[in-house]
């Protein structure tokens, strides 16, 4: 459990870390002790006198028409002020999906309709004086159902004659890619580079081919979604709630009720984790609607089994995957053809399939590639950004897939891996083929110390050692092992922008768009304006994220907080000390190219000094006077690859299948580490999630759709007494593009588990696992298949 | 009804229903550190400690705690003056979203209470019931680790 600082890696003509003041220190996480003490507000310790309590009446039916609905009794249940209904809203089809705009999601969503498409979707909501009036009035909401026929295998959905999910008219996208909601395909991509046929049809060629399954798992914050809206006294809508993305709330509130974008103000306090399910813009419309027919505050809270069933999910796939390398190792072709489910809705349906092959594509030097995903609609739960993205998925397939290759070559997998990989001052043509919705950005690769994680990965986990036993017993030991590629930010489309303005004393409000949803991006953001005004980090009051105050910013997902919002804070910061250069160079009288910041004073190269409260007075009070006050924005061009090297050893129970993860080290390139124990904290909770998904997460259905798992009790997830050793080493890199060298590492750490486990399992006991998660039943099933038993 | 009790060292009544849960009566009384994380006693989120032992608030009947002692994470530290606990856990790096938190260090309270010096086998059995999907847990070992040798030290300098 020990994290170690890995420095001999580092690129010596970047700038040396321990020349910066703050960056890659740890500093004090800027709300650890008000999250410590209680005494921190998330969406739901809002008090607001006369709030209601709103709650949805979920449908019982996986695939039904509403032939009739009758609200008449449950609006004279006392203590009710809104009972709403689709007739009762304007039908404005929309996606959840809280993305920039356009949305490459399909727009197939309506805040109330008269389909209901999953067990739980919503067909209707109440807002009362107590959750009792609330239930009461659900209870009396008169319901008459035309059963439809559902679609409870993804396999089945694109038959002819299925029954279609979206057969109402609106349904539609605003990208111009392909969508046939006639068939239930909700999306569909595909991209080629070359023709792999050729490869596969080489007699020489070693040629593997084999299907993978991942299968549905929720994110399971431990706060679920929780949203208090308000008419405030402006006749404004404010909106606090627990999200990923604020300012794409405010523009689909807006959109879903017809309201002008002016008209509403989101608030984000302190947010109870997200991974994705909180990138969804789920409740807010809803919560907004009923506070709007009552004029009254009104609060919605999901309940645990509602976060299982009717928030988000990872995307099940299922995945073909062929791929053909030269007896030499060299990699020639690779076919990734893959069926998603994206549930009842589209959500990030098209993204999430895309990133599955354009994150995983590029790890290696492919020559000829060809990628085809079609994402279908059933009448199951809903997919939706869950970190790692599809790329989790995909690492499944792609590094199971290596590993049988490097058998079949005889070669070591870490060695394989390590001739094979992409880069630095290397390009693959999968970026620019695949984007998210449209081509996606060419680019050059500028930082990698693949090489080096590999490396030291492997001497962590006594790989060599490890890998030559061969075990007997009843219990059967084994490491295998992944390498694994993300991205930071998604470029020329999203955008992250920061004001920073200074005070009087010297210290200065940082205010960004930016969300901090625990992950500790307030406090790297703070180190990085802190850094580039010469200031420590206390200097810097930080506020995420208010729609009426701060900036805009995209929101926290697609690994971009640090490096696209860190961009942007470093540019503001800039800025900043650029004005700040100005006043000192006229206080101290001395050339502004002579002035520099550091330790809360401007210096002169003369040896003279005037403190940061002295031009920040002279500012405010005394000549001259304004508010030194600076904006910047950042769209990146580029969406530059962390790198990982994850090592796992399993030990396998050949009487009863289960497994058991004896020590996991995981590796990691992040570029500069701003704050490493943040980082490794990123590092620490993904792999330990994709622990639990490996091993045990799993959606159960019956035949009619219901979810069987729907609570903590039912569906496990790991707490301390799973006792893993988990070790984290971060290997240092300079990204030449990212604010102090930095690229992102809060997905990618996710996408390891499912593959290194599998590859032990391999190794330990001689079978393979394609199809997650590795439960004891699935496992001694393959061991007795393998037997003969 | 009623329920009077000593809550984080003072004496309280509050109005409660007799099938109203403490958690609820906490919440509404403006003890926000109680979180709500899932409504059938799994999270651990909502943990307070009643006569020196963690219970969960949302298991448990307001009127339960009628003449016990209840602390809250109010009752630990405050901003200004953190528990030693409370600094520990911020200092290992062991708070990301921070919504389990104080749960976990409730948890943490009784184990060191009961346990100065726990090996790592009692505090992974200490903590099993308070969920956290952020960290890991790696950190929070240590922050447990750090607590436990904070506490110690301060005894011996009293």
């Amino acid at each position: 459990m020990t994290t170690r600082y890995d420095d001999t890696a580092r690129d010596r003509s970047a700038p040396d870390p321990v020349a910066f003041d703050v960056v890659g220190r740890n500093v004090e996480k800027v709300d650890g002790i008000a999250l410590a003490t209680g005494r921190a507000m998330y969406a739901g310790d809002f008090e607001i006198r006369g709030t209601l309590v709103g709650k949805i009446l979920p449908s019982p039916y996986a695939h039904a028409r509403i032939r009739r609905i009758d609200v008449t009794e449950a609006r004279t249940v006392p203590g009710v002020h809104a009972v709403l209904t689709w007739k009762d809203l304007p039908r404005v089809p929309h996606t959840t999906a809280g993305q920039g705009y356009p949305e490459p999601s399909p727009y197939d969503t309506f805040v109330l309709d008269n389909k209901v498409r999953f067990v739980g979707d919503r067909v209707a909501a109440v807002a009362a004086e107590t959750a009792e009036a609330a239930d009461e009035a659900l209870h009396r909401i008169r319901v008459d159902y035309e059963v439809l026929e559902p679609v409870l295998d993804a396999r089945k959905a694109l038959a002819a004659g299925a029954p279609v999910i979206h057969d109402e008219p609106e349904a539609h996208v605003v990208i111009p890619v392909r969508y046939e909601p006639e068939r239930n395909l909700a999306a569909h991509v595909h991209a080629a580079v070359g023709d792999p046929a050729t490869a596969f049809a080489d007699p020489d060629a070693i040629v593997v081919e084999h299907e993978f399954e991942t299968q549905y798992a929720q994110h399971c914050p431990i706060e679920p979604h929780v949203v208090l809206a308000y008419p405030d006294d402006q006749a404004r809508l404010v909106i606090v709630t627990s999200t990923q993305v604020p300012f794409h709330v405010r523009r689909l509130v807006a959109q879903a009720l017809e309201l002008p974008v002016r008209r509403i103000r989101v608030i984000k306090p302190r947010i109870g984790g997200g991974f994705g399910a909180k990138q969804e813009v789920l409740l807010e419309q809803l919560c907004a609607a009923l506070a709007l027919a009552a004029n009254r505050p009104v609060r919605m809270t999901y309940t645990r089994k509602e976060e299982f069933v009717a928030a988000r999910t990872r995307h099940p796939q299922v995945i073909r995957i062929k791929a053909a390398v030269d007896p030499d190792g060299t990699p020639r072709a690779i076919d990734f053809t893959v069926l998603m489910n994206t549930g009842a809705y589209g959500s990030h349906a098209l993204t999430v399939a895309s990133n599955t092959g354009s994150k995983n594509l590029p790890l290696y030097t492919w020559k000829d590639v060809r990628f085809d995903a079609s994402v279908v609609y059933t009448n199951l739960p809903v997919g939706g950004a869950y970190r790692g993205y599809g790329v989790t998925q995909g690492a499944f397939a792609l590094e199971c897939t290596i590993d049988e290759l490097c058998e079949k070559l005889g070669s070591d997998p870490v060695e394989w891996r390590r001739n094979h990989h992409i880069r630095a001052g290397e390009s693959s043509p999968i970026f620019e083929k695949l984007g998210e919705g449209k081509p996606g950005v060419p680019f050059t690769i500028g930082s990698c110390e693949l090489d080096r994680c590999l490396e030291v990965g492997a001497r962590a986990i006594g790989w060599k050692e490890k890998r030559a036993r061969r075990e007997t017993g009843p219990f059967r030991r084994g490491v295998g092992m992944a390498a694994l590629m993300q991205g930071s930010s998604i470029p020329h489309i999203d955008m992250g922008a920061a004001t920073i303005k200074m005070n009087e004393d010297g210290s200065f409000n940082l205010l960004v768009g930016a969300t901090d949803i625990g992950t500790g991006s307030d406090t790297v953001l703070a180190q990085v304006a802190a850094e580039t005004l010469g200031v420590s980090s206390e200097q810097i009051i930080v506020l995420s994220s208010d729609t009426d105050v701060t900036p805009f910013d995209v929101g926290a997902y697609a690994s971009s907080t640090t490096y696209l919002s860190g961009e942007a804070v470093r540019r503001a910061a800039a800025q900043v000390a650029d004005r700040i250069r100005d006043f000192a160079a006229r206080m101290l009288d001395r050339p502004k190219d002579t002035l520099s910041l550091r330790g809360g004073r401007v210096h002169s190269d003369d040896g003279r000094s005037v403190s940061l409260a002295d031009v920040g007075t002279e500012s405010l009070y005394v000549s001259e006077q304004e508010q030194i006050c600076a904006t910047a924005s950042c769209v990146t061009e580029k969406s530059p690859p962390p790198f990982a090297a994850h090592f796992a050893e399993v030990e396998v129970d050949m009487e009863t299948g289960f497994v058991k993860v004896l020590k996991y080290v995981a590796a990691v390139d992040c570029g500069t580490a701003l704050h490493p124990k943040l980082a490794e904290g990123q590092v620490e909770g993904a792999v330990l999630n994709g622990i639990s998904y490996a091993l045990t997460e799993e959606y159960l259905f019956n035949d009619k759709g219901r979810m069987l798992n729907d609570s903590f009790r039912h569906y496990k997830i790991y707490s301390t007494r799973d006792r893993l050793d988990i070790q984290t080493i971060l290997v240092p890199s300079y990204e030449p593009t990212g604010p102090y060298g930095a690229k992102s590492v809060s997905e990618i750490n996710i996408n390891g588990p499912l593959p290194a486990i599998s590859n032990a399992i391999y190794h330990a006991v001689g079978v393979r696992m394609r199809r997650a998660p590795f439960t004891p039943e699935r496992v001694l099933a393959a061991i007795r298949e393998k037997d003969g038993v | 009804m009623k329920v009077t009790f000593m809550l984080n060292g003072r004496a309280v009544s509050y109005d409660a229903r007799p099938d109203e849960m403490l958690l609820e009566v906490l919440r509404r009384e403006g003890w926000l550190g109680a979180r709500r994380g899932c409504e059938d006693n799994n999270c651990g989120a909502c943990t307070v400690i009643v006569d020196g032992k963690t219970v969960l608030a949302c298991a448990t009947f307001a009127a339960q705690v009628e003449g016990r002692s209840v602390t809250t994470i109010e009752g630990l530290g405050d901003p200004a003056n953190p528990h030693p606990i409370q600094r520990a856990f911020v200092d290992a790096g062991a708070v990301q979203c921070g919504f389990c938190m104080p749960g976990m260090i409730l948890s943490t309270k009784v184990l060191l209470d009961e346990t100065p010096t726990p090996n790592l086998e009692a505090i992974q059995d200490a903590l099993d019931g308070n969920l956290c999907r952020c960290t890991g847990y790696v950190k929070v070992y240590d922050a447990v680790q750090r607590a436990a040798a904070a506490l110690a030290a301060g005894e011996e300098t009293t």
